[in-house]
């Protein structure tokens, strides 16, 4: 397997804070890989490392052997990126939003069919500031896909959605790898990283305590507990709960 | 980056310009209006109450020129940058191939193309409706107006760095905006304030654009130190305003 991201001993501290404490891992090509990590455990900030929106103190990270902050160019036609949170002028349309962010990138999909994947044909000419939180949410999605990226980073991807609307984009995201996407995504659902992913990583006060499949690790918690099975939410707590007690 | 990028993003963000209404209204066609409605007013247009013999209007004209930039530049551009930051539309960009940097580029030059579009108006109707003479040296009065555009964009970024918010930006600017429009005459013409006010007003940067403006539709080229002075203003508030500002 070809590795698509790197990140070996990754360190970022904000101020007196460590945020990042030693983060290594890889993504091979095709994977949908899962960064899981309470609030505040340093998920974000280590995949604004990826994106090259923060700089490392420490470590180094590759993506296509690309480095996020000096091949900046070049790794933003590759890798589609969806943030927490709304970041679109409020009175911008779906339709328009669509094709601006299309003329960005040098080979980029069908805005047509990103729409109708995501569900937002009826809301076109819907201004961002009168979406729902789930429309924004569908829409940061279809952004993050309209530069027909090699490797997306979803971060939060089904925050703000209903059961229904989460069903869907995961099943969007299970056809996004099928056409060889490779995904890494920032989640805190235990239920979304059991469905979606190949291989987690669980990041716990800026380390990682765990690299493996949902499958691997719900049955070492199993055998830890004593059970006959457990969940992937069982062995997260088990992972991090040490930590966690100690505050 | 392309170049479909860039103009696809220029029109976007143009669109949302007009739909904003801010800057047409009172960019564009407020400052009009407000011609016709002095132009309509005897004591602007009798030369007995003018100064050097010359109607009210023809002194007034130059300082709405200025009103036109100070408008666009201090209420639409600082709360417009302060949102995009505040809201994360700058730190979106960050993560494509178009950078951030593009964006505030496409704001300057829709506040330009803006601006020259309203002040053309202005002249126009002054011209045609009014009987006020066009700026007797073009070149200068037109260097004038896009030194001053240039220093008060300059004045906006500054704004929108040190701001936190886009409602501190729209208060800031909408202060300055006042307080600039004063010196530049707008409630009492430069030629009529006392000699301290004077002096003060011919140091802020839209006093000494308006004084520009004046010279240059009187006929002659505004004195250097003038023209340095806004060159200076706009050196120093660009260069401060893009070393503060920050994308997130």
């Amino acid at each position: 397997m070809t590795a698509v991201i790197e990140v070996q001993e990754l360190h970022k501290r904000y101020g007196d804070k460590v945020a990042v404490d030693d983060v290594s891992f890889r993504v091979d090509e095709g994977e949908i890989f899962g960064i899981l990590g309470s609030n505040g455990a340093g998920k974000t900030t280590t995949v604004e490392c990826v994106e090259g929106l923060r700089r490392a103190d420490r470590g180094t990270i590759r993506v296509f052997g690309l480095d996020p902050v000096r091949d900046r160019a070049e790794l933003t036609q590759r890798l589609g990126v969806q943030l927490q949170g709304a970041h679109l002028p409020e009175k911008l349309r779906v339709g328009e939003a669509l094709d601006l962010y299309r003329s960005f990138y040098r080979r980029p999909a069908d805005p047509a069919d990103l729409m109708a994947a995501l569900g937002l044909d009826g809301i076109r000419d819907t201004r961002f500031g009168k979406l729902s939180g789930g429309q924004q949410q569908r829409l940061s999605i279809a952004l993050a896909l309209i530069g027909n990226p090699r490797v997306a980073v979803l971060d939060e991807l089904t925050t703000g959605l209903d059961p229904r609307a989460r069903r869907e984009t995961w099943r969007l995201i299970e056809d996004v790898r099928a056409s060889g996407v490779t995904i890494l995504l920032v989640t805190h659902f235990m239920d979304e990283a059991e469905r979606l992913c190949d291989r987690v990583a669980v990041i716990d006060a800026g380390r990682v305590v765990a690299v493996d499949t949902p499958a691997a690790l719900t049955k070492r918690a199993a055998a830890d507990l004593g059970v006959e099975r457990a969940t992937l939410e069982d062995a997260f707590v088990a992972l991090t709960g040490e930590t966690t007690d100690v505050h | 980056m392309s170049t479909d990028a860039l103009r696809r993003l220029t029109a976007t963000e143009f669109t949302l310009f007009l739909r904003d209404k801010v800057g047409p209204i009172f960019g564009v066609l407020f400052p009009t209006a407000l011609l016709c409605v002095f132009g309509n007013l005897d004591f602007f247009t009798d030369p007995a109450n003018g100064i050097d013999g010359q109607p009210l209007l023809y002194t007034y004209t130059p300082i709405l020129v200025g009103f036109v930039i100070a408008m666009l530049a201090l209420n639409s551009l600082p709360p417009t940058l302060a949102s995009y930051r505040e809201q994360g539309v700058l730190r979106r960009l960050r993560t494509t191939p178009v950078g951030p940097a593009q964006v505030l580029g496409a704001q300057f030059a829709i506040c330009l193309g803006t601006a020259l579009v309203s002040v053309v108006l202005l002249l126009a109707v002054a011209r045609l409706a009014f009987d006020v003479p066009l700026p007797r040296q073009p070149l200068a009065f037109t260097l004038s107006a896009v030194l001053a555009a240039l220093a008060l964009i300059g004045v906006a970024v500054l704004v929108a760095a040190v701001t936190p918010t886009a409602k501190a930006a729209n208060a800031i600017g909408s202060v300055l905006f006042y307080v600039m429009m004063f010196f530049a005459g707008l409630w009492l013409p430069i030629e009529a304030m006392p000699p301290v006010l004077r002096h003060v007003s011919e140091a802020t940067p839209l006093g000494a654009a308006v004084q520009a403006l004046s010279d240059s539709t009187a006929g002659h080229w505004p004195p250097a130190w003038r023209l340095l002075l806004l060159a200076g203003y706009v050196v120093g508030t660009g260069s401060l305003g893009v070393r503060l500002f920050r994308w997130e």
